[in-house]
């Protein structure tokens, strides 16, 4: 192997080797006596298009109800059960995220509206690619945002689990150069079999003496992860401070995202998502389809921001989702796809309890191609204020190549 | 049964080869029957070693590039109880796409005529989860066949190719429609090709209905038009009426996305026009023939879209070809790349472009970089891309001619390529089931596990395919799930064969090259299952 990129990573893992043997060991301890944890960012995907205008429902905006007759979430106080909660008199909260209220009124949570692409696609695939790659229009862009962030940014200390996504494959977004793993259950992570204690050993041994250097890197990388997740021991992990998590897979991700915080192993970028948002058919309003996914998905990010508690003020939680649905509801009580979305941000010092982005309307003529909510901010914006102001990236330009970054223009949701 | 392995040999015969700088004449020590194994096969199975050995190296490569001599009715036979791997796109249209857009049109209809929208989601419907599991039987399928042929073709050069180049000209099964259409694709637009000639390949992937609906290229449309005759009604439904008219129904893509697959409702609420969608345009330059530095221009990628408006698919909802369609096509004049292409041309636009693009330096030098990326190292020498693409051009793009200098050359053989690849997972577990000489019972296991391993077959998302360097391959996860495939594999529930024979398969795949510490933990281990997980568990093993 003579690439420059093995070569550079055969460095890294020189460093690990010789300053830290054995790696694990010295890494709970650099843990236990650290003094400063490293931020944090919990980046959440809804897939498949979550309806923002019934997330975050403009209420104060009359063309709302008119364009969805069956489907619209009632106005706070009209007395109708299950109405919205009111944030700041435009916006409520749809009442199966109740959840989070209690963290708007904390003022940790933050939203932004009419946030989305630049790009036109209404396809899934092609705007969740864009959404992890951060690169709208450009399908070739082999890497992730969130990988390129890894990459931009120097660990402060070497971890296996400084990227974990919570999921079976790798998604898009963690996917390059830098390490990222992907374990959908932390407590099998390991070698299987009845046999696997003497065998793990035996494949220890084996990529202990490994000739190439890369494979020796990572073996030893592997057999560290499996180690310390023996010792934090996944299967005891309980919730603090009365977190309550679903049993729903996506409750299980975070809890375990938790779990992985708190044993504080490095762990810098975490991810999940959660699927079922295409609500083409029989939508739902305050009761229904969107409103189980809606209050499951609330529900476990108020445990995850509950068992957290003041790891939070190192920890932000952002929502995403590929784009929002159109702005009229379809001849199926549901809605098709549209353009721009809602997007949450929680912790970590946000300046909360505000919606922001420019609010376009909903008459016709001020919807994007006449029919979807119009896109006032370009998500590499949230992301970008996210990277340089809580994760404290100095120069964020690669993570959005062929974007112009500026500060002015970030929503401002740090002070 | 150990091998006895000659590895001094090597050294000699390379340097005999290093004499003859173009044309190597192949030593005849096992290792280098090993290598070549690895690089021309998906690694040896149990007696290939001596097989070629018999015929000496030479002949070998000299067969594998001619893959229509070789006999391959094994593989047939496995192969005969699929039932869509020769299906058209319009018999598994009409077998497993229809009935399903007409089962959730069904589910539409209910929902529409009053269904309480307040109601749990729906029960699981038996007869819809049946049309369902046959929608995704197809690229099960597909997927089982390619594993298989992988693992047991005769006509090993051709496999190998034959994912290289749909890897080249990926297509993702996850877009829409496209889970319909990848069979046909592979069987006629990719494996007939490998061994002709560039050009012929190229318009193969640019005119099928697989490419045109994963680039968008179908869409494309002048802005200006359509011109003359008249627009047809979307409402008539006429078959050729409904393009371009409908949009593609974009299946919900990801894992989550699904748990509502009811259509969107053709075009109600979708009443653009349709514009240029530069799209396939800009891959077909940067990663179809000249590479992201080869020197086009963003002009050149709109005139490039422009010269392909009109290759659409001929209803494309039951599964129809490619069809130039006129009304749609923008006839003036195009400049790609310095060259003019005179107003008027209709379909011929496109195909001088593909004319242009396949003729031209930075292509040759872009492929053969590739195929020596492929074949030799991560790194490969100047020198031989140099030789290669010189190859490709002297020959118009003769791939037989490209690759029978590539594997005949001395870089090719080189000491120090030896094992310097690391495998892919589709190479690691087929490589490991060939290693075994396992009977597989059935490939679906296989198809899980690759799954596991992070390269999904057929499930590649973006358009530049799956990388073909270590770097991409070497993660901690992955890892791990190599070494757990490596003991589910040898734990032998799936597999008919008896372990002590892979055992010593096992360890002949490895020539001499296990290292004293992977010796001394086979040594230890307690039974022929153990020993043989360890071994393809193996650093060794994870390199080709």
């Amino acid at each position: 192997m003579t690439s420059r990129r093995v070569f550079l990573k055969n460095g890294a893992f020189a460093l690990v080797t010789l300053g830290f043997a054995p790696s694990f060991l010295a890494r709970t301890a650099f843990a236990a006596g650290g003094n400063r944890r490293a931020k944090q960012l919990i980046a959440i995907f809804q897939r498949g298009a979550v309806d923002g205008l019934s997330m975050v429902v403009p209420h104060g905006d009359a063309e709302y109800y008119r364009a969805r007759p069956t489907i619209a979430i009632a106005r706070p106080g009209s007395g109708a059960q299950d109405s919205a909660l009111d944030l700041d008199g435009l916006f409520g909260l749809n009442p199966r995220l109740g959840a989070l209220k209690p963290f708007w009124d904390r003022r940790d949570l933050a939203i932004v509206h009419a946030c989305g692409s630049p790009d036109a696609t209404r396809s899934h695939f092609d705007a969740q690619d864009y959404m992890e790659s951060g690169t709208p229009g450009v399908k070739s862009t082999e890497d992730g945002w969130l990988n390129r962030y890894l990459q931009a940014r120097k660990a402060e200390q070497l971890s296996t689990f400084r990227a974990v996504a919570l999921t079976q494959q790798l998604p898009r977004t963690l996917q390059g150069h830098a390490p990222a793993l992907a374990m959908s259950q932390i407590g099998q992570f390991g070698i299987r079999g009845g046999a696997g204690a003497a065998i793990g050993a035996s494949f220890e041994a084996q990529y202990a003496s490994a000739a190439d250097q890369v494979l020796n890197g990572i073996g030893r990388e592997a057999f560290d992860a499996m180690k310390t997740l023996r010792i934090a021991d996944p299967s005891q992990y309980q919730p603090e401070h009365g977190a309550d998590y679903p049993r729903s897979p996506f409750g299980q991700a975070l809890k375990q995202i938790a779990q992985l915080s708190k044993a504080t192993l490095g762990l810098e970028i975490a991810f999940a998502d959660l699927g079922g948002w295409d609500t083409h058919v029989n939508q739902g309003s305050a009761q229904g389809q969107l409103a189980t996914r809606l209050d499951d998905f609330s529900r476990a990010i108020a445990a995850l921001v509950t068992d957290l508690d003041d790891r939070m003020a190192d920890t932000v939680v952002v929502t995403m989702s590929e784009f929002g649905r159109a702005v009229s509801e379809n001849g199926n009580r549901g809605t098709d796809h549209g353009h721009g979305n809602a997007m949450m941000i929680i912790g970590g010092g946000v300046r909360g309890g505000r919606v922001y982005g420019k609010w376009p309307g909903l008459a016709a003529d001020r919807r994007y191609e006449r029919r979807d909510l119009a896109v006032t901010t370009d998500f590499r914006d949230v992301f970008g204020e996210i990277v340089v102001r809580h994760l404290g990236l100095g120069d964020p330009t690669p993570i959005f190549p062929g974007y112009n970054l500026q500060a002015s223009n970030f929503p401002g949701l740090f002070s | 049964m150990r091998l006895k392995t000659t590895a001094l040999v090597l050294s000699a015969a390379f340097a005999a080869v290093l004499s003859h700088p173009t044309a190597a004449t192949f030593p005849s020590d096992d290792k280098s029957i090993v290598h070549v194994l690895n690089r021309v096969a998906f690694g040896g199975r149990p007696g290939d070693i001596e097989k070629v050995r018999q015929i000496g190296l030479q002949q070998y490569v000299e067969r594998q590039l001619h893959p229509e001599r070789i006999e391959d009715s094994a593989l047939n036979a496995r192969l005969a109880d699929f039932r869509t791997i020769a299906m058209t796109s319009r018999e598994i249209s009409e077998r497993f796409e229809q009935p399903m857009m007409e089962a959730r049109r069904e589910r539409q209809r209910a929902a529409a005529a009053g269904a309480d929208p307040n109601a749990q989601p729906r029960r699981v419907d038996p007869a819809m989860q049946s049309i369902q599991q046959g929608a995704n039987g197809v690229i099960v399928e597909l997927s089982e066949q390619k594993l298989l042929r992988a693992i047991y073709s005769e006509r090993q050069l051709q496999e190998v190719l034959t994912d290289f180049w749909f890897n080249h000209f990926n297509v993702d099964a996850r877009k829409g429609r496209d889970r319909f259409l990848l069979t046909e694709y592979e069987r006629e637009s990719i494996r007939p090709h490998v061994f002709g000639r560039f050009r012929e390949l190229l318009e193969a992937t640019a005119k099928s209905p697989a490419m045109l609906f994963y680039l968008d290229n179908w869409l494309s449309a002048d802005p200006n038009g359509p011109h003359a005759p008249e627009r047809q009604s979307r409402a008539a439904g006429r078959n050729r009426g409904q393009f371009p008219g409908f949009p593609p129904r974009r299946n919900p893509a990801r894992p989550g996305v699904g748990a509502s697959p009811a259509p969107q409702p053709p075009a109600a609420a979708n009443n653009r026009r349709n514009g240029l969608n530069e799209n396939y345009a800009r891959e077909l330059m940067e990663l179809h023939t000249l590479g992201v530095d080869g020197g086009y221009t963003q002009k050149d990628v709109t005139e490039v879209a422009r010269a392909f408006t009109g290759w659409t698919i001929d209803n494309p909802r039951r599964g129809g070809e490619f069809r130039f369609e006129e009304r749609i096509h923008d006839a003036g004049e195009k400049t790609i790349l310095g060259h003019r292409i005179k107003a008027g041309g209709g379909m011929s636009d496109g195909e001088e472009v593909l004319d242009v693009l396949a003729a031209h330096p930075s292509t040759a030098r872009f492929i053969s970089t590739k195929l020596a990326r492929r074949f030799v190292s991560d790194t490969p020498a100047p020198a031989l891309v140099d030789r290669l693409a010189a190859r490709f051009r002297e020959t118009n793009g003769d791939l037989r001619a490209v690759m029978t200098t590539l594997l005949m050359s001395p870089e090719f053989l080189a000491q120090e390529v030896y094992r310097a690849k690391v495998k892919t997972p589709f190479e690691f577990v087929v490589s490991a089931v060939r290693a075994t000489g396992a009977d597989l019972v059935e490939a679906r296991p296989l198809v899980r596990a690759l799954q596991e391993l992070g390269m999904p077959l057929y499930q590649c998302q973006p358009p530049t395919g799956y990388k073909d360097s270590a770097d991409a391959w070497t993660n901690t996860g992955a890892l791990v799930g190599r070494m757990n495939f490596a003991l589910t594999l040898a734990s032998g529930r799936r597999f008919a064969g008896d372990s002590a024979t892979w055992e010593r398969a096992v360890e002949s795949a490895l020539a001499d090259d296990l290292s004293d510490a992977t010796r001394a933990t086979i040594a230890k281990a307690n039974d022929a299952p153990q020993r043989a997980a360890l071994a393809l568990g193996s650093p060794e093993f994870q390199k080709r």
